[in-house]
């Protein structure tokens, strides 16, 4: 590292050029300033991340309503969470029937990005097109869409009707509601990727096509063995990304259906939610945040192993 | 020759094939992502009557703006916007300040356990933020906290970790000599701080500035949970909370929506550099 040779190069204010360095490097005045300058954040950290969390892992091993004192239960709510809670095992499945649009999402992007990856006319109307929705708060975006698959007037099934598709009752349908707000993270999360996509093209080294392009690879080939590989790292970026995000989605559920019908939208997050909020289960809402947690790094850890085989930096 | 000529022709179809496909499949893709948007807004101009007619008018017949007077008269929407300003105006400047600080101090200046610091701190990233939100929660309700401001406030302060983060890569990019040279010169550290490292990180500063705001502006989850009485309510709690009032209103409702996406609207248009460079080197929203 750059900057650490020149602690070395630097002598503190008293010491004369003719003494020898110590070998002991002596305090001074700039360690004094680093601590003070990344005080903040740390002590930020500590006191707002890092101590609620070790005190969640206690809270998660008690009987808490948060108006009488916690009372130990031992590891009564993880087994509570494994074997009794039919609901809790229905919410992790929504969850992941949720993050199916992520490769759907990531599909579609890519074929944008590769479309705006020519000298097109409108290339900035088409961009902020697809951008727009990543800066939308997701109430006002949610609420949108609500209006839009409502089952009677709603633009959708007005569209479905044109071309003879007699739509659902989107919202209020256990079928329907899930795939609804599926769609509409597709709709939201396109912008983003879109660009990452496109920033990841750019960079890919032209060389490579040019020289298929004398092989006699076509556009097929050129795609399956150039531009993949070359955008791996891109791809698992938005996948780690993606599905950390998709597994503590909850908010547009609420919004949207509020977990119904039939808990069929209830995801994890909005069950540990209502858990920690409406029904004052706070050990129980922590042993199941904590699951979640786990499940979130196994996946995480899962993802970067199996990258190894198809990520090319 | 002709084989080569042959050659050129058929690669320039194929170039002129790919580009009217492109056309073809971004203006769908536009399509699918603008009509949204456009059906919000035209059905933000209809009188209640309009709003349910078969076909519908994508282009009101009689539009009107009585949705946008109601919400004024009627509803909470402008103190909620003053809430969120009061909330995210003092906690964006203040935590990017903060987090420019430390970010600069990892960069550029030298102590013991400067790294192993570092890595602690960017832990903070790698942890789902559920884990934390209950017991922050019962942090908060301990000390008392609960339906005020502070609580979305005082955190944010601190400065970021995502921030301190960004903003030390860019840091790094700056020649170690301005500085020495700023020493010799006989600048404080702070001095070298304001003076040298703050103007020239001026873009980076900016983008996290945008990003903070905008994160406040749209955040939910934080003021569900904290605040619970209504003259406390931010922009954000007092739209989801037409879905209730007004159940199948969605004129008023739609207006709600695109009053509270106006400002965000706006600063994309002005800052759309820094949101896609954010965005994309975070490749989170808000």
């Amino acid at each position: 590292m750059a900057a650490n040779t020149s602690t070395n190069e630097e002598k503190p204010l008293n010491s004369g050029p003719e003494v020898p360095l110590n070998k002991k490097k002596k305090w001074n005045k700039e360690y004094t300033w680093g601590y003070l300058f990344i005080a903040p954040p740390l002590i930020g950290f500590v006191l707002f991340a890092f101590l609620p969390i070790l005190y969640s892992v206690y809270v998660s091993f008690t009987n808490y309503d948060l108006y009488n004192d916690p009372v130990w239960i031992g590891a009564d709510n993880y087994t509570r969470l494994f074997f009794e809670d039919a609901l809790f095992r229905k919410t992790i499945v929504n969850t992941f029937y949720a993050a199916v649009g992520i490769p759907l999402g990531m599909i579609v992007s890519l074929g944008i990005a590769m479309a705006l990856n020519q000298k097109i006319r409108g290339i900035s109307i088409f961009r902020t097109a697809f951008f727009l929705p990543a800066v939308s708060s997701v109430v006002a975006v949610t609420l949108l869409f609500r209006w839009i698959f409502n089952a009677d007037f709603g633009l959708l099934n007005i569209g479905l009707g044109f071309i003879g598709i007699d739509g659902p009752n989107w919202l209020t349908s256990e079928t329907w509601a899930m795939p609804a707000l599926i769609i509409q993270g597709i709709w939201g999360g396109l912008g983003i990727n879109m660009i990452l996509y496109l920033a990841a093209l750019q960079g890919v080294n032209r060389a490579l096509y040019e020289a298929a392009d004398i092989d006699g690879g076509n556009g097929w080939q050129k795609f399956r063995f150039i531009t993949i590989p070359s955008i791996s790292p891109t791809t698992f970026f938005i996948l780690i990304t993606s599905t950390i995000g998709a597994l503590q989605d909850f908010q547009r559920f609420m919004i949207m259906t509020e977990g119904g019908p039939n808990y069929s939208t209830t995801t994890v997050v909005y069950y540990i939610y209502n858990n920690a909020f409406s029904y004052m289960e706070m050990g129980y809402a922590s042993a199941m945040a904590w699951l979640l947690g786990i499940i979130i790094l196994i996946i995480t850890l899962i993802n970067f192993k199996v990258a190894q085989k198809w990520v090319h930096y | 020759m002709a084989d080569q000529r042959n050659w050129y022709q058929s690669k320039e179809k194929v170039r002129k094939m790919k580009k009217l496909f492109s056309y073809i499949f971004l203006t769908i893709g536009g399509l699918f992502m603008a009509i949204p948007v456009i059906w919000m807004i035209s059905t933000s101009l209809k009188n209640k009557g309009d709003i349910f007619t078969m076909p519908p008018e994508f282009i009101p017949m009689n539009p009107t703006f009585d949705n946008y007077i109601r919400i004024f008269v009627e509803s909470d929407i402008v103190r909620g916007f003053m809430n969120t300003m009061i909330i995210i105006l003092p906690t964006t400047f203040i935590g990017v300040f903060a987090a420019a600080l430390a970010a600069f101090a990892f960069a550029k200046l030298n102590f013991p356990g400067r790294n192993k610091l570092f890595f602690f701190l960017i832990a903070t990233m790698m942890l789902p933020g559920i884990v934390v939100l209950v017991p922050q929660f019962i942090l908060f309700r301990t000390i008392g906290w609960l339906d005020t401001f502070l609580p979305l406030m005082v955190p944010g302060f601190f400065g970021a970790a995502m921030a301190v983060f960004f903003l030390r890569q860019f840091f790094m990019g700056i020649p170690d000599d301005l500085i020495e040279a700023a020493k010799i010169d006989g600048l404080s550290y702070f001095g070298i701080f304001r003076v040298i490292m703050v103007p020239l990180a001026k873009p980076a500063i900016v983008t996290q500035v945008i990003l903070g705001l905008l994160a406040g502006y749209n955040d939910f989850m934080g003021p569900l949970i904290y605040l619970n009485s209504p003259e406390n309510f931010t922009l954000q709690l007092v739209l989801a909370s037409f879905r209730g009032y007004y159940t199948s209103d969605w004129g008023l409702i739609m207006a709600g929506s695109v009053l509270a996406l106006i400002p965000t609207l706006l600063a994309f248009f002005f800052a759309q550099k820094q949101f896609i460079e954010g965005i994309t080197m975070t490749g989170v929203k808000g």
